[in-house]
């Protein structure tokens, strides 16, 4: 099964009509349209077909109708995974941009517009997600505006999510002005990247560990081993990992199902970038695993290790001890499938540990402690659908997978 | 936003000639609108309030759990004066005594539960409400300061700003507010708030006013906690020598009195005595330093590798707009 939005390759300047051009890819609607009925859109069309009728039942007829609506557990998939969990990847943008713009390390050009991109789709869906889930989404401005409550760490992350999001739109707009043409506003705004960059470095730290803070206010609610004083920093640091190992992800995807919009600086360079990356990613992550083991000392929680909850922590915490050897070895043998897998698999760790602290092992300690309703599943997995059929809309008409330098 | 506005000033009045100098006023520009913006950004998230001892003269509640007999008049009383629906099992059936209400079982159709307790073949009547605690976590948690702790006592709600994010609930280690999660308009937060209104009237909560046996005292929280310690001076072999919520989680403005550990009455013994806003205070208080410290590390790391370009001659390494036209 191919992702490509249509079957074909585009024809070569044959329509003479702009909207044509920019927004069919060069076919007529009726061609366009009818190119559109690829399996993969149909099965992805289906999927957001069903998680719309069930994100319009919870906004005529309340939260409870989607989600668990439980007092003890107010946060379930829907911020669990679209918030907690999507935005440590998202960090893509502010770790490549910040070794690209600030330490001028050239080698990683040709993927740091992807990487801007991706981390402006997952915070503007993190955005999205929110406003399914809070009780009142139309109030959304109002810690911005109406009433504040600087004391709470929500109010940071209200803050910096929202402040970045605008920084991500400015640091992604030069490509979008490339596609339509726009030369002097691209110019003006690129003229901004490193004040941009300086910008994300700021927000990003202080939210990615801000959503760590959030659950230092729930001391006797989290589990002791993931409870930890240190939570904000182990946040911190697995989202540079998680923003890292995104980007390698996601490039070895476009390879392999959007050949066409990949541009050549873009494919040859890929190996030594993902290397590059494996590289870092295997430093970081021991300086994960080391925190995080002194974080069990700290708290001296040793006592839950062997216990249902301490053999779920083990697990985590084994998957994430052997990432960093993994790259390393994938490294030191030049194996890019290796480092590529080892990314994966990061991913796959980091999405446990968001789930454990956000829904698994919260409220460890109440009786019949449920997880989730089976349609607030399926609206996330609807509304990330929508996330890879918009990521995909871009890449096809802007010039997102190649160095600037080739635009 | 000043980033904008500054650098646009900048970006007109250069042009290619200043690329090569590498210190320019462009650049010191840029830097300084980044410092501007974190300077915004900085006043907008200035950390909690410091060590709070408690507004003074403010009421709470002292329920003797010694007293109580479960006539639950006190969930009457407030679901009159509060306008709630009508219960499903009426306050005079006992049934309802068969499961433990509130905080276990989510319910937004009532502010408190009397629940019973079956301790050495006696009952024991609790009393579940907020418990509003001198530095509520809830408080903390809200964003939007719709959850406050007013000078009275009663942790209180504003309608008017909720936006429904629901972190009081995942911060509230009473696990007591609720929320009215089928609304789809306006969707309530839902707790006790200690007769806000009538105590302003200078009128007593209606649960303490129609205890029938004085289980449940209204008054200032200094006052109640000296009637506490008389009681249970008084009658050492009738009370155990422990209020609760004199410390816990810092103190809380409902406190109670018992004949039995409170740890068999399904109380949470494992709070602690610190504040619960205390937790993320050290994390707040590291927000304006990190929004001064990292434009200047990573603004002078930038300027450090234009300079070595610089001198080494090399082709500057930046983003291609950055001076070419």
């Amino acid at each position: 099964m191919s992702i490509i939005e249509i079957e074909d390759i585009r024809k070569p300047e044959t329509s003479q009509n702009w909207i044509n051009e920019k927004l069919f890819l060069g076919f007529t609607v009726k061609e366009y349209v009818k190119r559109l009925f690829t399996p993969f859109n149909m099965f992805a069309g289906l999927i957001v077909l069903i998680g719309a009728i069930f994100i319009l039942e919870r906004f005529i007829f309340g939260l409870d109708k989607i989600t668990e609506a439980s007092n003890e557990q107010p946060w379930g998939l829907l911020l669990g995974v679209g918030l907690f969990t999507g935005v440590p990847f998202s960090a893509s943008g502010f770790v490549v941009g910040t070794a690209v713009y600030i330490f001028g390390l050239k080698k990683y050009r040709p993927v740091v517009k992807n990487a801007i991109l991706l981390g402006f789709l997952g915070y503007l869906f993190a955005v999205v997600f929110l406003m399914i889930d809070l009780g009142r989404p139309w109030r959304i401005y109002y810690p911005m505006v109406i009433s504040f409550g600087p004391a709470s760490v929500m109010f940071l992350v209200a803050w910096h999510v929202s402040l970045y999001l605008t920084v991500q739109a400015f640091e992604f707009s030069p490509s979008a002005f490339d596609w339509l043409g726009l030369k002097k506003i691209r110019k003006w705004v690129l003229g901004m990247t490193i004040a941009l960059t300086i910008a994300g470095i700021m927000l990003s730290t202080l939210h990615q560990s801000a959503l760590g803070a959030m659950f230092l206010l729930a001391p006797g609610k989290l589990h002791p081993l993931w409870y930890t004083s240190y939570l904000p920093w182990l946040h911190l640091i697995t989202a540079i990992a998680g923003g890292l190992v995104f980007v390698v992800v996601v490039s070895k995807l476009v390879l392999v199902f959007m050949k066409d919009r990949v541009e050549p600086s873009y494919r040859d360079n890929l190996d030594n970038i993902t290397l590059g990356i494996g590289k870092a990613t295997s430093f970081i992550l021991f300086t994960y695993v080391g925190l995080r083991l002194s974080s069990i000392a700290y708290e001296n929680a040793w006592g839950y290790i062997n216990t249902p909850f301490g053999h779920w922590f083990l697990l985590e915490f084994m998957l994430f001890a052997a990432l960093p050897f993994m790259f390393y070895y994938g490294v030191k043998i030049r194996n890019v499938g290796l480092v590529q897998f080892s990314a994966l698999l990061t991913m796959v760790a980091i999405i446990i540990n968001r789930l454990n602290i956000s829904i698994i092992a919260f409220n460890w300690k109440l009786p019949g402690h449920e997880l989730f309703f089976w349609k607030e599943g399926i609206v996330v997995l609807s509304v990330l659908t929508i996330e890879i059929l918009v990521y995909r809309w871009i890449v096809n008409r802007m010039p997102v997978l190649s160095d600037e330098t080739h635009v | 936003m000043p980033v904008v506005q500054l650098i646009h000033v900048k970006d007109v009045t250069d042009r290619q000639g200043v690329n090569n100098m590498t210190m320019s006023r462009r650049r010191f520009v840029k830097l300084g609108g980044a410092l501007v913006a974190a300077c915004i950004a900085g006043t907008t998230t200035a950390s909690a309030s410091q060590s709070f001892s408690g507004y003074p003269d403010r009421y709470g509640m002292l329920s003797d759990l010694t007293r109580c007999i479960g006539c639950r008049r006190c969930e009457a009383a407030c679901n009159k004066a509060y306008n709630l629906p009508e219960p499903e099992i009426p306050f005079e059936d006992e049934s309802v005594f068969e499961e433990k209400r509130k905080p276990y079982v989510a319910d937004v159709q009532s502010y408190t539960a009397v629940n019973r307790y079956d301790v050495n073949g006696k009952p024991v009547y609790r009393k579940v409400q907020c418990m509003h605690c001198e530095e509520p976590a809830c408080v903390s948690a809200c964003f939007v300061s719709a959850l406050k702790k007013s000078p009275e006592g009663p942790v209180t709600w504003d309608e008017k700003v909720c936006i429904g994010c629901r972190y009081c609930i995942t911060a509230c280690p009473f696990y007591v507010p609720a929320f009215e999660y089928s609304s789809t308009f306006s969707p309530k937060i839902q707790k006790c708030f200690m007769c806000y209104e009538r105590i302003m009237d200078g009128i007593v909560p209606a649960c303490a006013e129609a205890c029938p046996v004085e289980a449940i005292t209204f008054g200032k929280r200094s006052k109640l906690l000296k009637l506490a310690r008389t009681r249970i001076w008084g009658e050492p072999d009738r009370y155990i020598d422990h209020v609760y919520g004199e410390k816990e989680v810092g103190g809380t403005g409902w406190m109670y009195i018992s004949g039995v550990p409170f740890s068999q009455l399904g109380f949470p013994m494992d709070l602690g005595t610190i504040a619960y806003p205390e937790f993320t205070r050290d994390f707040l208080s590291l927000v304006n330093l990190t929004l001064v410290t990292w434009p200047a590390i990573f603004g002078g790391i930038y300027l450090m590798t234009k300079n070595r370009e610089e001198i080494t001659g090399e082709k500057p390494d930046e983003p291609e707009t950055e001076g070419k036209v």
